[in-house]
C-alpha cells in the first residue's frame, strides 16, 4: 500500500527518443484536467503491468512544476536490470493507459538557501530540470554542474544551455572533463545548499568532500533511487501474518511480500524514503543492504531491513510483517 | 538553574572539520576557546579568526588567546563595537566556515542572529555558555533593549518603566521579555533583587 498517496489514471500522450539510451514519456490525465501540483525534485511511481508481473518503479518528474497539464519523465534503458526500463522503452506507446502514483518529493529544494548548487550525473539530471524551472520562475539563484559520458549521450544539455546560459556547466567523460568539486565547494557564498543526483559513487564523492570542507549535513541534499538488484533466491517467514514466502531471483523482497497478499507501506520503492522499513525478528545468514535510509549502525545491527531494495542470503530470516 | 523552555540549549565547543573557523567570545567565554584548543588539530588556528570582548575579565585571557596564534585576532569593548567587523567578515566568508560562540547569552544570541542573517546554517554554529547569566531584556512597551540585567524587577533603560523579567527568551531578538510590573498602580514599587548572576 502506497503510504498516503492515491493513484492517478493517465494516458501516454507522447514518447520521444531523446538519444540512444533515453526516452521521454508524457502523461496526461485520462479523464482530462490538470494533474496535481508538485514541487521540483518530486517523483512518481509508475506501475508497469507485464503479464503476471507488476513492476513499480520511481521516476523523477522533469517537467516544469508550473505546468501540470502533463507530467514528463525520462527513462534510461538498462539492458541488464530487472526489466522496468526495458518495459518502458519497448512496450509503452502513445495512447496507452497507465497508472502512476501521486507525486512525492523526497528531494525538495530548501528555499531558505541563498544559492542552490546542483550537481548531476547522467540521467540524474531529471529532477534538476524541474527544480531549475521552478527556481527560474521566481528569480532563484542556482548553478548547475552536469557531467555526461559523451556529447551524444548528454540528455537535455542543449535545452538547459539555451534556457539558463552559463549557469549550466557541462563536463564530458569522453573529453576527460571532471567537475572541479574542491574549487566549487571552497568558493560558495554562505547560505549555499548543494544538491546531487546521479550514480551512487558520485553521491558519495560529493557528500564526503562536502563534509570534509565543513559543509553541515543540513545543506547537502541527495537522491539516488537504488533499483532492486536481482540475487540468490531466499525464503522468509512473516511472523505477524504467519506466512512462509519465497523471494525469487528477479523479485524484490517487497514484491514477494506483496505477492503473498501482505500490503506493507511504501513510497519510493528505491531505498530512500523509509516507509517500508521492517523489523527483523531473527536471522541466520547475511544481509545484502542496498538502501540509503538505514544508518551504517542499523545495517550492522541485524535488526532492520528495507525490503524494497535489500536482500538476504542464508539459512533463515523472520520478519515482523 | 531553572529550566526555561524557550532558552536555547548551549553545548560544549569542539573543533569541527572546516575550511575556516570563526571563534567569538566574551569574558569567561575565552576559557571555552582555550579548552577547545586542547582538542584541536595542529593547523586549526592557522585558518582561525578570534574575536574577543573581555568585559569584566579585563586582561586575564588576552595573552593565552594570542598564544594560540590565530590567523586573525580582534579585541573590542562591546558586541555593538564588534558588529561591523563581524558583518564584514561574514560578507566575505564562504561555505566551509565553522563558527564557535562562547560566553554570555547576550553575546551568543546576538552573534547567532547576525550569522543566520548572513546565511550561516545554524548547524555549523556551536555555542557554549560561560560566565554571567545576566540577561539582555527587551521592554515589550517601548521595544528598547537593556543589557546586562541582573535584577528582578529591572528598570527599562529607555522608557524607565519597571519591568518584570519573564522567563521567555526570543531567539529572533536574542533577548528576554520584560513586561511592566506595576501598570495598575505605578506607586507600588516592588523591591529589586539581584537574581541573574
Amino acid at each position: 500500500m502506497s503510504a498516503g498517496t492515491n493513484k492517478l489514471n493517465v494516458t501516454v500522450t507522447e514518447v520521444v527518443a531523446v538519444n540512444e539510451l533515453v526516452k521521454r514519456f508524457h502523461f496526461e490525465r485520462t479523464d482530462g484536467g490538470n494533474l496535481p501540483t508538485f514541487s521540483g525534485g518530486a517523483h512518481v511511481v509508475v506501475e508497469m503491468r507485464d503479464g503476471d508481473t507488476t513492476r513499480l518503479n520511481p521516476y523523477s518528474l522533469m517537467s516544469s512544476p508550473l505546468a501540470t497539464r502533463d507530467y514528463t519523465i525520462s527513462v534510461r534503458r538498462d539492458d541488464v536490470g530487472r526489466g522496468g526500463s526495458l518495459f518502458m522503452h519497448n512496450r509503452v506507446k502513445r495512447g496507452m493507459e497507465m497508472v502512476i502514483s501521486y507525486p512525492v518529493n523526497l528531494f525538495s529544494l530548501d528555499l531558505r538557501a541563498k544559492k542552490h548548487l546542483m550537481v548531476a550525473g547522467g540521467i540524474g539530471i531529471t529532477p534538476f530540470l524541474a527544480q531549475t524551472a521552478q527556481l527560474a520562475s521566481s528569480g532563484g539563484n542556482f548553478e548547475l554542474h552536469y557531467t555526461c559520458r559523451s556529447e551524444s549521450l548528454g540528455s537535455y544539455t542543449e535545452v538547459l544551455r539555451e534556457r539558463y546560459g552559463n549557469r549550466v556547466n557541462l563536463y564530458y567523460d569522453e573529453h576527460n572533463e571532471r567537475i572541479p568539486l574542491d574549487r566549487l565547494l571552497a568558493t560558495q557564498p554562505l547560505g549555499t545548499h548543494i544538491y546531487v543526483c546521479g550514480p551512487a559513487g558520485m553521491i558519495k564523492w560529493v557528500r564526503d568532500t562536502a563534509a570534509a570542507h565543513g559543509w553541515p549535513d543540513d545543506s547537502v541534499h541527495y537522491e539516488h533511487f537504488a533499483a532492486p538488484q536481482p540475487g540468490t533466491p531466499f525464503d522468509v517467514r512473516l511472523a505477524v501474518s504467519g506466512l512462509e514466502i519465497h523471494v525469487g531471483e528477479q523479485q524484490s523482497l517487497l514484491e514477494a511480500i506483496e505477492a503473498a497478499g501482505v500490503d506493507p507501506p511504501y513510497l519510493c520503492r528505491g531505498g530512500v524514503c523509509g516507509q517500508c522499513e521492517t523489523n527483523v525478528i531473527s536471522y541466520d545468514g547475511t544481509f545484502k543492504h542496498n538502501d540509503h535510509w538505514l544508518s551504517d549502525e542499523e545495517h550492522c545491527s541485524g535488526k532492520k531491513i528495507m525490503p524494497c531494495v535489500s536482500r538476504f542470503e542464508g539459512r533463515s530470516l523472520v520478519l515482523e510483517r | 538553574m531553572k529550566t526555561i523552555l524557550s532558552r536555547p540549549v548551549y553545548g560544549t565547543l569542539s573543533p569541527q572539520a572546516g575550511k575556516s573557523h570563526l571563534l567569538i567570545a566574551d569574558a569567561e567565554g575565552a576559557s571555552a576557546i582555550l579548552d577547545l584548543a586542547k582538542k584541536a588539530p595542529e593547523d586549526f588556528f592557522a585558518n582561525a579568526h578570534i574575536m574577543f570582548i573581555p568585559g569584566r575579565t579585563g586582561d586575564s585571557f588576552q595573552a593565552s588567546l594570542k598564544a594560540l596564534k590565530p590567523a586573525q585576532y580582534y579585541e573590542g569593548p562591546s558586541v555593538a563595537a564588534a558588529m561591523p567587523r563581524l558583518t564584514w567578515t561574514l560578507a566575505n566568508a564562504h561555505m566551509g566556515l565553522r563558527m564557535y560562540l562562547a560566553g554570555t547569552e547576550g553575546l551568543i544570541g546576538q552573534m547567532m542572529q547576525a550569522a543566520i542573517e548572513a546565511g550561516v546554517d545554524p548547524a555549523s554554529i556551536q555555542t557554549e555558555h560561560r560566565g554571567s547569566w545576566a540577561r539582555r531584556i527587551q521592554c515589550v512597551h517601548c521595544k528598547g533593549i537593556t543589557e546586562n540585567v541582573t535584577t528582578q524587577p529591572a528598570t527599562c533603560s529607555h522608557c524607565g518603566l519597571l519591568l518584570l523579567v519573564r522567563d521567555h527568551y526570543s531567539k529572533r531578538l536574542a533577548a528576554f521579555q520584560g513586561v511592566c510590573i506595576n501598570a495598575e498602580d505605578p506607586t507600588e514599587v516592588p523591591q529589586k533583587e539581584e537574581i541573574f548572576r
